[in-house]
């Protein structure tokens, strides 16, 4: 196998063992993305030049005597709306198509900390809004494994830089699936973090009250490792949790006998694809095969995920993205007459159909006389859904579900119908108005070829049971497991 | 009909979006499905049930008030549409 192939500890024994060196890696890295970003397009930006200086400096530490820490010198993907100190960070909008970041994420100052480099930005959903990347301004991203169909989204750019081998691990971040959903298109591994685990200081905000920064992998094993780095309280993020930061690496044990695994009804119910729910019925057998108790449980409240997700999201996106306003660091309209006109043109040239779809459903939720009948409400049902999974825990160590409804679809296929685009995040939903951990791994295969991803749901700042199982499972299926057969 | 051609001219209003003919005609509709697909939540009683903002149950977060170095000018307009050094520069904003 080529270098650029293998997981971050397989490469990190390579480093610690001399047989290699970061630049080797980084250089094969680009190679690949060379003879292959032409047909996928995960990237808005290389750092090509940046990113072999870096190895070189690891490179030069190494040869130093420093002690070769886990991630250090490998190449690792961002997605492209957390900020980048002198790198561009254009959350894949005409908007920040020019923008620059004065400053650094803190995910950034600790992988940096950490020893990865940097090879580019990646490409999502325009601000981070859609579920298969069709709405960055940039240009679709392909899956690696069909390049007619899309990788998933938002983080869609950086799943297929994992698939396709033009990366080692990267960075995406979550709203209402934007990890999970398109690792499982692209038959990879993808964490949400519990909310306030990781600090979202200079990610782009989309809706606050939901956005997790996470780790997309080649495998579990990696997906414990780039927690390590990025996790933990931060002064800078008010809303990041000061509690204990575990070591993730110790949850991987292919162990989960006397696990109590819930599967809810309503994740295999109306909408989903035949091959996904059998994919989950073999999982079920495989988890009960290794020791795990697999039991039918109820999350009542799942129905209703969608429309309380599309009330709450839009809601705080509006809020957010009023800042974009033509002044101090974004797109400007050439011919405004006056601040008014400023606004408004900047703002309709610079933002996309779906974004301003999202900032109209927002600002309609929130404006004067229907406060009450949407927002306030959908926060009601936000609490309802929560104490469904509060009280599935008290039973249950694990909710297992699929990560979406299908397997990756057809570019184009969805993008005319918004609604339809949305019900396909029913199954990743939930777990952000809940605010717990997750994460989707790589469950088997569909008639045509196309990955199904699990979903793995865990209680509050538990990502370790989740870890856990997730590693277990892996670990039983792995000879079982495919590359995307993307040809350079 | 959830929210009218006018609704919708109103909100693009609030928003700070200039929409076209076209574009309102088409956000009608998808706003329309949109709102009507979301009202199923009114089939819930939600009566007595407390809002869920936020997931973590957070109060205000106090620090101590000490001065610490921010960006610097250059960096801060560094990405400015038209300064001047010290000022962002828009259009006029009160009539003469």
């Amino acid at each position: 196998m080529k270098l650029n192939e293998l997981t971050a500890h397989e490469l990190h024994e390579k480093l610690v063992g001399k047989e290699v060196s970061a630049t080797e890696i980084t250089k094969t890295v680009y190679e690949r993305i060379d003879a292959v970003e032409g047909k996928v397009n995960s990237y808005v930006t290389l750092t090509r030049e940046q990113a072999i200086a870096q190895a070189n400096e690891i490179d030069h530490r190494i040869k130093n005597g420093e002690t070769v820490t886990p991630l250090m010198g490998i190449p690792i993907a961002i997605k492209d709306n957390m900020c980048t100190d002198g790198v561009k960070t254009t959350c894949s909008s005409k908007m920040l198509a020019d923008f620059v970041s004065p400053y650094n994420a803190t995910v950034m100052n600790k992988l940096n900390t950490a020893g990865t480099v940097m090879i580019g930005k990646t490409n999502l959903d325009e601000f981070a809004m859609g579920g298969s990347t069709e709405t960055s301004y940039f240009g679709t991203t392909h899956n690696p494994w069909d390049l007619e169909r899309v990788p998933g989204g938002s983080s869609g750019g950086s799943a297929a830089a994992i698939a396709a081998d033009e990366a080692i691990i990267s960075l995406g971040s979550d709203t209402g699936g934007s990890i999970r959903q398109p690792a499982s298109f692209c038959g990879i591994v993808g964490l949400k973090p519990t909310y306030g685990r990781v600090s979202r200081y200079g990610l782009v905000a989309f809706a606050s009250s939901l956005d997790q920064i996470g780790p997309i992998t080649k495998d579990v094993t990696d997906a414990a490792l780039v927690m390590n780095a990025i996790s933990g309280h931060d002064a800078m993020d008010s809303t990041s949790a000061n509690v204990d930061v575990p070591d993730f690496t110790k949850a991987l044990i292919p162990d989960v006998k006397g696990m109590k695994i819930g599967v809810p009804k309503e994740y295999l119910g109306e909408g989903v694809d035949q091959e996904v729910a059998d994919n989950i019925q073999q999982s079920i057998k495989q988890f009960e095969a290794m020791g795990a108790k697999c039991e039918e449980i109820s999350l009542p409240n799942t129905e209703y995920a969608v429309s309380v997700y599309y009330i709450i999201a839009p809601a705080e996106a509006s809020s957010n993205l009023a800042r974009f306003d033509g002044v101090r660091y974004t797109y400007r309209a050439e011919d405004a007459n006056d601040l008014m006109e400023l606004y408004c043109k900047s703002r309709s040239q610079g933002f996309g159909p779906e974004v301003k779809r999202r900032i109209m459903i927002g600002t309609y939720a929130l404006s004067s006389g229907y406060y009450d009948a949407y927002y306030k409400k959908a926060q009601q049902v936000r609490t309802l859904i929560k104490q469904d999974f509060e009280k599935a825990f008290e039973t249950y160590d694990v909710i297992l579900s699929p990560t979406s409804p299908s397997a990756a679809f057809k570019i184009g296929e969805k993008a005319s119908d918004p609604l339809s685009m949305y019900l396909s995040d029913i199954c990743t939903i939930p777990v952000n108005l809940a605010g717990i951990p997750s994460i989707s791994i790589p469950g088997g295969y569909n008639a045509a070829g196309m990955p199904i991803g699990i979903q793995l749901m865990g209680k509050a700042f538990d990502e370790n049971t989740i870890l856990r199982a997730a590693y277990a499972f892996e670990q039983n299926i792995k000879d079982t497991l495919k590359r995307a057969p993307l040809k350079g | 009909m959830i929210i009218s051609k006018n609704d919708v001219e109103h909100v693009a209003k609030l928003a700070r979006l200039e929409v076209s003919e076209e574009e309102k005609e088409e956000l009608t509709g998808q706003l329309n499905n949109i709102l009507d697909y979301v009202s199923k939540m009114n089939k819930i009683d939600t009566n007595n049930i407390k809002p869920t903002s936020h997931v973590l149950h957070l109060k205000n977060v106090f620090r101590e008030d000490v001065a610490k170095e921010n960006l610097n000018r250059e960096k801060v307009f560094l990405n400015a549409p038209e300064h001047d050094g010290e000022h962002f520069i828009v259009p006029q904003v009160i009539e003469s």
